[in-house]
This record gives C-alpha cells, structure tokens and sequence, in this order.
C-alpha cells in the first residue's frame, strides 16, 4: 500500500500536534530521567556530568564503596511496593467481581443509584478522606475504642502506621478504578450462555470456570492495569496511612528528590518503577493481543476463503 | 403412564407484569411428552410456550405441579442435572470457545476423555451437515450454521428429550424450509423426543406428530395436526391454525341459525345438539356452484379471485354481509371463470362434514 505525497501530508498535519506533544511533555522529561540516572550527584544537591553506575548499585548491592555501603532497605522497599500493590489489586478484585454482578442485577433505578454511589468519592479531596481513616484507626479512634469497651483487648492496637492500614487505604481509593471496568465487562455478559452452560450439565463452578470468568476476563484485566500501576508508585496512602515506619517507592522518590536532594538516585528508582510497569502492561498486550490476533487471523482466512 | 418421557401435572407459574397486575404464563398445565415423538408447542407471542419449555429444562421454577422426566420426579432438580437440552432462541453458542469446544461441551462436562469427545463431536458435525468446521469461531459462521452448531451440541451427549426454541424462526423462509425436513429426519434417527416451540403453524403442521395449542398459559387442544386441522377444539384454535369460514349462531331442528337469518344445515349425527355453537367449513370444504344447484348451499356474491399456482383462491360475501374464503383446484377452471365473470356464485357444502365447536367467536 503506497500512500500518495498529498496523503502523507494530511496524515503528517493529523498527528503532528498529537506528536509534538508527547515529545515534549513526555519522551523529553522521560530522556532527562533516563540521563539523569547514570550521573553521579552533586555534593550539595544538582549533579556531576560523569558516567556513575552506582545509582542502580546503591538498589541491587554494587554501591559506590567511596561513598557508602550496601543497603538493601531500598530492596525491601521496592519489594514491599510491589506486595502491597498485588494484595491491592486482589482486594479490590474480590470487593469488585460480586459487586459487579450483584449491581449489574439490579432493577435499573438502583443500578444508577449504586453506580452514582461508587463515583461519589470523587466528590470530595483524596487527601481529606486518608485523613478520616487516620482518625478511625488511630489509638484513641473508634476502632479501637470500641475493641476496648467490649473488653477484647487491654491496650489499644497499633492499627495505623502499618502494611494492613496502607492496603487498606490503597484498597478505598482503588475501588472505583477497579470497579468500572469490571462492571462494564459483566453488564455485557449474555446470560443466556450461563443457562446454555447449565443446560448442557455444567454446575455452578464449572459454569463458572468455563464460561463467566473467560467472558469477563477483559474487564478483571483492565481493572488489575489501572489499580496495579498508580498503586505501585503511589505516595499519598502511605506518606499518611504510612507514616515514617512503612515507606513504599513513591515516598521514597519523593524523598530522594525533595529532601535528599539526590536526583540522580531518585531518578534510578523512578526508572525501576517505570520498568515494572512496563513489564506488566506489556504482558497483559501481549496474553490479549494473542488472544484477538489469534481469532483476527482467523477471521481473515474465512473472508478470504468466501 | 408407560410410553411418556415427560409428565407435567398441574403445573402453574405466575410472574408479576410490570404494570402491577398479573400474568399466568402457567395455568394449570397437564402434559405428555411421549417417546419418540415430535411434540410441538404452538401459540400466539407471550401465550407460554418458553415458560413451558423452561419449565422442563429447569430454568422456571413452577408454582405448584409437579414435573417427571423418564419416571424420575424432576419439579425441585435443578437444570444441569436434568437428562435434557434444549437449542435456544438465539442459539446460545459460547463466543470464546471454538465449534469444536462449543459442541463438546456436554461431554467435557461429562468427563469423556478428548479422544472419544472429538469422534463424537465429529460425527455430530457431520449429522448437522458442518463436518469440517470445527476450528471456526461461532463468530465466522453464518445464521443457518450457528444454528446447526447449537444442534449438534445439544444433540452429542444424546439428553432423553430435546427442547427447541423457536430454533428457525431467525431464519430465511428457504432455510427454514429445508431446516424442518432435516430436523424431522434428524428427530427420527436418533430416536429421541423433541419438544419444538413456535407460532408459526405450518411449521407445526408440517413437522408434528402432535401439536399442542395454547392461549394465555392454557392448552387449547393436543393432537395430531391432521385432527387439529379438521376437528378444532374451540373457535380459537380454528382461527390460529389456519384460514376459516366461521358461522356463530344457535342449533333449532337440525340447522345452525345465525344472527343475520342465514341458516346452515347440520348433519344428521349434530341434530340434537342444543344452544350457541360455531361452525366451520374449511375453504376446500366448499365447491363451486352456480343457483339452480338445489344441494345445501349458500349464495354468495364474489368480491375477488387470486390465482395462488396450484388452485384459486376466491373472496366470498353472503346476502348478510358475511365475508368468506373458498379455495377451487385448478381442475375447476371453468366454474372460477364463470363466477368471476357473474360476479355471483353457490358454494355447496356437506352438511354431515361441518365441524361443530360449543361457544363463540372467531377471533383470537
Ligand atoms: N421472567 C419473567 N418475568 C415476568 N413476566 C414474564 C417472564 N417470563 C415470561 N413472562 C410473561 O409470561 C408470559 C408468557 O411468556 P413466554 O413464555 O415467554 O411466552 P411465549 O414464549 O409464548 O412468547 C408473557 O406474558 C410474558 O410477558
Ligand atoms: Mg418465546
């Protein structure tokens, strides 16, 4: 297929803004980033224009012995992170996958009120409502107030401070973003093919297995990408629910950039991040894409064959 | 009873309208499905027919009655462990899985090693008439074969009955022609019972070994089509299995007397009924004559002939303004063209062949 000079040019004047602006809002802080990582900082923050390997070598165990010797608490970090964004995703999988099916059969006015309920955090600041969870689970909070009164414990529990609090944090804003896609996946499910299942001698697991979990499968997929990246990298929840005891990668880029005054390691961890990241969206393309590839292929050859 | 496969007694479902009120999809049902046979639910749109075919798949769960498939009491047995399939209205194929997958289903489930389920896939394909299909994606087959596709699952793992619904009604008329036969063979060579829905009546004529006809969640008649046809159980029946002349009036001394004074002579076996009847002459049941036929008759003045290919169909209307229908083999050539060029005409009947029905109206 050779496009002709005149169609080249409109194509070009279509996607020459769209172009321009991802090169400058996104390749060029991303090349500066990718730079920045491999200098050596500067003694007083800024950075010196040498080749210096060690940013990545303070994370994986090849620090620069000049300067200081191996942590691995920046490991355990970036492990910490990822565990914590998993269990994130398979909270809100499980809090969202019967919703889902539950909202979807409902008569139609109480589909739109539970629908408009699940937008309604939106309504109010992200930072105001972590700091509700800080007053419901603090020492003196209601939780364990109540914990106390019943008698069931003696001292109040450490609830805030800790993995559990930032999951949970994680969890309550991460539900609506879990949710939609999912929703939409099962309110296009036929349930005719649930009876059909039935009908041919599948009970209920296997229905289950064989039909309703493959036909919603883009949606639980969808909603795992939109939770698993932004909970990876996410600052808030546990610079708040958190604390100074349980840092994730985020708080501690932030830190890097903001307080150490080390660009050049803060851009060597915001540069792992990006690469799990990237790992994970490109693996989810690539088991989808075989997916539709694999029937796109298909299809071409019966349209041929007519 | 020995030779059923299927004994429905009493059955009732009721579902809420959405106006408020109620709908009695079920009222009162008794049914035999016998073995071997072709059973059909025929019926106007909304008159029961799914709610009766889920009803013995499993999906609906009755109100009261109870439900027997194979001597087996089934009222409380939920779907999938039910001896039935059933081809669905909209065929039901599952979009990810291949024909090959699609069809297997049933035996998978049943736990039928791959090597047997793909012969027997295979074969069930190849009964259908779509062997060499199995790669393909429900989404890569036509109307017609997604249809056979949906046959041949329901059909591999051989279930005692076979529940249809309205299977061919998305189809063209040629499609849906050649799909009766090969569904009447089809039925006959595997030997088991098929309970086919639809409202279509010739497709129940022509495919049945009976019909069962039903009106708000009610059966109006079961039998063969051929008794359906000629000895209508009420007026509603008549009407829905095809093109009748129906006379309402009340029987005195041997002949029907209609509202308007026209009267119609019974036969000898109907001369001592009694009270308000409606009569049905079929529109070959009548012959064409001309007024000096003195045999039982009725004179009418003709509206309009249509020539339908193996006959003609003539429009009829009586002194009283009574519309009727005659249909004349081609054979009659002459008469139709004298009564079309005069404009008027007799049409003689049998009276000892009039079918007699007890109550009123014609209408549905
Ligand atoms: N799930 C349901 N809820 C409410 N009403 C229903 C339901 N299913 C069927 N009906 C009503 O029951 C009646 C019979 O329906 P159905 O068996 O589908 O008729 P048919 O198949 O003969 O067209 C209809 O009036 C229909 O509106
Ligand atoms: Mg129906």
């Amino acid at each position: 297929m050779i496009a002709s000079t005149r169609d080249r040019m409109q194509l070009g004047l279509l996607l020459g803004p769209a172009t321009v602006f991802l090169a400058v809002f996104f390749l060029i802080p991303l090349a500066i980033m990718v730079v920045t990582s491999f200098l050596a900082p500067g003694l007083y923050g800024g950075v010196e224009w040498e080749f210096y390997p060690h940013n990545f070598g303070r994370i994986f165990g090849f620090a620069d012995p000049a300067f200081e010797e191996f942590d691995p608490v920046y490991l355990e970090i970036f492990l910490r992170s990822v565990r914590i964004a998993v269990l994130t995703v398979i909270a809100t999988l499980l809090v969202c996958y019967p919703a889902a099916f539950c909202i979807s059969m409902m008569p139609g006015k109480w589909k739109s009120f539970c629908l408009f309920l699940i937008a309604l955090p939106f309504f109010t600041s992200l930072i105001v409502r972590l700091f509700v969870w800080v007053l419901i689970l603090r020492q003196s909070g209601p939780v364990n107030g109540v914990l106390l009164a019943l008698g069931l414990i003696d001292q109040p529990l450490d609830l805030i401070y800790t993995e559990g609090a930032i999951i949970l944090g994680m969890v309550y804003i991460f539900i609506p973003f879990m949710f939609m896609p999912i929703y939409a996946s099962v309110e296009k499910l036929d349930w005719s093919l649930i009876r059909a299942s039935q009908d041919l001698g599948a009970g209920p697991i296997r229905t289950f297995v064989r039909v309703i979990l493959p036909l919603t499968a883009p949606g639980i997929i969808g909603g795992s990408l939109i939770v698993f990246i932004p909970a990876l990298g996410n600052f808030i929840v546990p610079a708040i629910l958190g604390g100074a005891k349980v840092m994730m990668l985020g708080n501690l880029i932030e830190q890097q950039f903001l307080s150490a005054r080390n660009w050049p390691f803060g851009s060597a961890l915001a540069m792992m991040v990006m690469s799990v990241m990237l790992v994970t969206m490109m693996g989810f393309v690539f088991v989808s894409g075989r997916r539709r590839s694999s029937m796109a292929s298909l299809s071409g050859g019966q349209r041929g064959a007519q | 009873m020995q030779d059923a496969i299927v004994e429905l007694a009493g059955a009732r479902k009721v579902f809420a309208s959405p106006e408020g009120g109620e709908v009695k999809a079920l009222d009162n049902i008794y049914l035999d499905v016998r073995r071997n046979e072709f059973l059909t639910l025929l019926g106007p749109s909304g008159c029961g027919k799914t709610t009766l075919l889920q009803s013995i798949g499993g999906f609906v769960r009755l109100d009261a009655g109870t439900i027997s498939i194979d001597g087996a009491d089934m009222t409380r047995v939920p779907p999938h462990l039910r001896p039935v399939n059933t081809v669905f209205q909209n065929y039901a194929l599952f979009p990810h899985m291949s024909v090959e997958q699609n069809v297997g289903y049933a035996l998978e489930v049943r736990g039928i090693p791959a090597r047997e389920r793909r012969e027997k896939v295979g074969a069930a394909l190849v009964m259908v008439g779509l062997g060499g299909m199995e790669k393909r994606r429900p989404n890569q087959l036509s109307g017609g074969q997604q249809q056979r596709v949906a046959l041949a699952r329901a059909i591999v793992a051989r279930p005692k009955l076979l529940l249809l619904d309205e299977p061919l009604s998305a189809l063209d008329r040629g499609l849906r022609h050649s799909m009766q036969i090969e569904l009447k063979n089809l039925q006959n060579e595997l030997g088991i019972s098929f309970v086919f829905v639809t409202h279509d009546k010739e497709e129940a004529l022509t495919m049945s070994d009976r019909i069962a006809v039903l009106k708000h969640g009610r059966i109006q008649q079961i039998a063969a089509p051929r008794e359906i046809y000629d000895r209508p159980a009420n007026p509603f029946v008549a009407s829905f299995i095809g093109v009748s002349n129906m006379f309402e009036g009340s029987i005195d001394s041997g002949s029907l007397v209609m509202d308007r004074g026209e009267t119609l002579q019974l036969g000898r076996t109907l001369q001592d009924c009694k009270g308000r009847a409606t009569a049905v002459i079929r529109p070959e049941q009548f012959s064409l004559s001309f007024e000096q036929d003195t045999r039982a008759g009725i004179d009418v003045t003709i509206d309009q002939v249509i020539f339908v290919g193996a006959g003609f169909e003539l429009y009829a209307r009586t002194r009283g303004g009574r519309e009727l229908v005659v249909s004349a083999p081609a054979s009659a050539r002459d008469d139709v063209a004298r009564a079309e060029s005069d404009r008027r005409a007799r049409l003689i009947y049998v009276p000892a062949n009039i079918h007699l029905m007890p109550g009123e109206g014609g209408s549905q």
